[in-house]
C-alpha cells in the first residue's frame, strides 16, 4: 500500500504570529514546526502500514524552504520519503490553490491508495483542503474521522458531527481527513532520528508537476485579505480569592451585568 | 437584483435561527433564495417566507443522506448553476465547510470559511473572520467567481421580511463518482434539552479540575439557561463527549457569557473561547493562564464556587 501523508509547516501557536505588508502570514523569523494536527495524520499512516515491507508512507509538503522542517519530523517518526514542493510563486496561495499545488504533486508521485491529512492546519483552521483536494482528483473523501480502519480495499471512519456520529465508508484511492481524536503520535525514537538523515528528500517545483505559476500565489488566488487588526488585549477584570463567598460574590457579578 | 443563496439548516423542516440570520444578512447583497435539502420543504415555507426568501429551491434526494458531502457540493452546484447568484451564503458547520470547499473548486469559486460578519453591497462582499487562535481579526473579499462565505451563528439579529418563498424543484441527479463515501450507520446524538454550543448565549465549561464530575457544571449550566462545554483534557479523559469540546480542534464559540470551571487556559482552549464577551474563571490555580482573559475570576475550588453561586443565583430570583 502506499499512502501519501499531507503536512504543513506552520508558525508556532505559542509564538506571536504577524502579518506580512500583502496581508500574508509573515513565515519569516517565526518559530515554525510541523502543524500538531497533523502528526495524527502521519501516526495513522504509520499503522496502516506497520510491519507490511511492501508499503510506503511518502510525505508531502508545500512552501518556502523551511518548510522542509515539516517533513523531518514526519521522516523521523517513520515515514519512508518526502517530497517539498517549493517555488517562489506559491507565497500567498490561499486554500484552491494550495489544493491544486497539491492534488498535482499527488498525481505525480503516483495515485497512492490512500491520501491523509490533519483535520486542519493549526495556522488557517479552515479544514477545507482535504475536501478540494478529494474534488481535484476525484476521489471520495472520508474526512474529519476519528477511528480509521483499512481492509481489503476499502477504508472506514467514525465521523461525529453535531446531529449523529456517523461510519463513513469508501473503497480505495479515498482523503481521508483525521481528527485529534484519531490516536496518540508517537515520539520519534534516538534511532527514527538517526535513519531520518538518510532518507530521501525530493523537492520539486512548480513546473516539476506541471501547474503554471499564474494559477498560484496570492495575485492567482481566489480571495483576497483587505486588512487585519490586533485583537485588542482584553483587560483583566477582578479576581477574587474564595474565602468562603466566592460564589456568592461570582453571583453578585452575574447580577450586576444582568446575566440573571 | 441578483439572487443570493442561502443554505437552510433544519431538522425535519424545522428551520434553525441560523438560517434567518443567513436570510437577513442576503438582504444586502440581492434577493435572499433559499436552498431546501430534504422532503419538508411544507413546514419549512412559512418561516422562509417570513425572513424574505423569494424563492425556495428544493432539492429532494436520498443520496444526499446517504453520501458524505459530495452529493451536496453537486447540488449546491446545479443551483448555482440555475439561479447565477451574487452570492452563496451556508451555516458554517464541518459538513457545510466541505461542500462549499467542493463546491468552490468545481466554480471557480472563492471561499470564505466561518466569517464572524458580514457586510457589503450588491457585487461587494465584504467578510470579517477572527484568526490565529482569536488574536487577530481580518477581513477579506472574495475576488473570483461567486463569493462563498459560510457564516458562524449570531452574527445578525433576524429581521422579518415577507416575501412569498415559491417553491422551485431542483432537477439533478447526483453523479457515481459523488457516491464514493457512503454512510453506512448513523447513531443519533442523545438530546440533551440544553442550546446547542455554537449557538448558545451563556456557555459553561469543565476543565481538568472537575476530575470528571461535571455535575456542579451541569447544574449551573441549567440555572443560567446555558450550553455546557469542555476542554480537551476533559474530553481527552473521556469525561464528556468529544462533541461538546471547546478550543481550537472542537466548537469555536463566541457566546455573551462564558464560564471556565477548572480549565488552565491553555492557548488551544483559548483558540475556542476568546472572542465571548463577558468571560467568568473559577481555578484553584491562581497562576492558571485563564485568569488573564477573565471579567471576573475566582481563585478557588469549583466543587463550593459553583454550588454556592447557584443557590445564590436562585435565591435572588425567588
Amino acid at each position: 500500500m502506499n499512502i501519501v501523508v499531507c503536512v504543513k509547516h506552520v508558525p508556532d501557536a505559542q509564538s506571536d504570529r504577524t502579518f506580512t505588508e500583502d496581508n500574508t502570514t509573515d513565515r519569516e523569523g517565526v518559530d515554525g514546526l510541523l502543524s500538531e494536527l497533523d502528526e495524527y495524520a502521519v501516526e495513522a499512516a504509520l499503522q496502516i502500514v506497520d510491519g507490511d515491507e511492501g508499503s510506503e508512507v511518502t510525505v508531502l509538503t508545500v512552501g518556502p524552504g523551511q518548510a522542509a522542517d515539516a517533513v523531518k519530523k514526519a521522516l523521523q517518526m517513520g515515514a519512508h520519503k518526502a517530497v517539498h514542493v517549493s517555488d517562489e510563486a506559491i507565497a500567498g496561495s490561499d486554500a484552491p490553490a494550495t489544493s491544486l499545488v497539491l492534488a498535482e504533486a499527488i498525481k505525480k508521485i503516483g495515485n497512492p491508495d490512500l491520501v491523509l491529512m490533519g483535520l486542519a492546519s493549526t495556522d488557517g483552521t479552515m479544514s477545507v483542503v482535504p475536501a478540494m483536494v478529494a474534488e481535484r482528483l476525484g476521489l471520495p473523501q472520508v474526512t474529519q474521522v476519528s477511528t480509521i480502519e483499512v481492509n481489503d480495499g476499502s477504508v472506514s471512519g467514525r465521523r461525529d458531527g453535531d446531529v449523529a456520529s456517523e461510519t463513513i465508508e469508501a473503497s480505495l484511492p479515498a482523503v481521508v481527513s483525521v481528527t485529534d481524536q484519531t490516536n496518540e503520535p508517537r515520539y520519534p525514537s534516538f534511532k527514527g532520528i538517526m535513519a531520518a538523515k538518510k532518507k530521501p528528500v525530493e523537492t520539486w517545483s512548480l513546473s516539476d508537476i506541471g501547474v503554471d505559476a499564474g494559477q498560484v500565489g496570492l495575485e492567482a488566488s481566489w480571495t483576497k485579505v483587505l486588512s487585519f487588526a490586533a485583537r485588542p488585549p482584553r483587560e483583566q477584570g477582578e479576581i477574587v480569592t474564595d474565602e468562603g463567598d466566592g460564589g456568592t460574590k461570582l453571583a453578585e457579578f452575574l447580577s450586576a451585568q444582568k446575566f440573571v | 437584483m441578483a439572487e443570493v443563496l442561502v443554505l437552510v439548516d433544519h431538522e425535519g423542516g424545522q428551520v434553525k435561527k441560523n438560517t434567518a440570520e443567513l436570510l437577513t444578512l442576503a438582504r444586502q447583497f440581492g434577493t435572499p433564495s433559499a436552498i431546501f435539502v430534504g422532503s419538508e420543504v411544507e413546514a419549512a415555507r412559512p418561516r422562509l417566507a417570513q425572513f424574505g426568501a423569494d424563492k425556495v429551491y428544493v432539492v429532494d434526494h436520498s443520496d444526499l443522506s446517504d453520501y458524505l458531502v459530495a452529493p451536496l457540493a453537486e447540488a449546491l452546484a446545479a443551483v448555482v448553476e440555475q439561479a447565477k447568484p451574487a452570492a452563496v451564503l451556508l451555516p458554517a458547520s464541518p459538513d457545510n465547510n466541505e461542500a462549499a470547499a467542493r463546491l468552490a473548486v468545481k466554480t471557480g469559486s472563492g471561499l470564505i470559511t466561518n466569517a464572524g460578519a458580514v457586510e457589503g453591497s450588491e457585487g461587494d462582499v465584504t467578510t470579517t473572520q477572527s484568526v490565529f487562535a482569536g488574536s487577530y481579526t481580518v477581513k477579506s473579499q472574495v475576488t473570483t467567481g461567486t463569493p462563498i462565505v459560510t457564516v458562524k451563528p449570531n452574527t445578525v439579529p433576524p429581521k422579518a421580511a415577507q416575501a412569498g418563498a415559491t417553491v422551485v424543484p431542483v432537477d439533478f441527479t447526483v453523479s457515481d463518482a459523488a457516491k464514493g463515501a457512503k454512510v453506512t450507520e448513523r447513531k443519533p446524538k442523545e438530546k440533551s434539552g440544553r442550546p446547542e454550543l455554537t449557538e448558545a448565549a451563556i456557555v459553561v465549561s469543565g476543565g481538568r479540575g472537575t476530575g470528571g464530575d461535571f455535575s456542579p457544571v451541569e447544574g449551573f449550566a441549567d440555572t443560567l439557561g446555558a450550553a455546557v462545554g469542555a476542554s480537551r483534557a476533559a474530553v481527552d479523559a473521556g469525561w464528556y463527549p468529544h462533541s461538546s469540546q471547546v478550543g481550537q480542534t472542537g466548537k469555536q464559540v463566541s457566546p455573551q457569557l462564558y464560564v471556565a470551571c477548572g480549565i488552565s487556559g491553555a492557548i488551544q482552549h483559548r483558540a475556542g473561547m476568546q472572542t465571548s464577551k463577558t468571560i467568568i474563571a473559577i481555578n484553584k490555580d491562581d497562576e492558571a493562564p485563564i485568569f488573564e482573559l477573565v471579567d471576573f475570576g475566582v481563585v478557588g475550588d469549583l466543587f463550593t464556587v459553583l454550588p454556592q453561586a447557584d443557590e445564590a443565583v436562585k435565591k435572588g430570583r425567588s
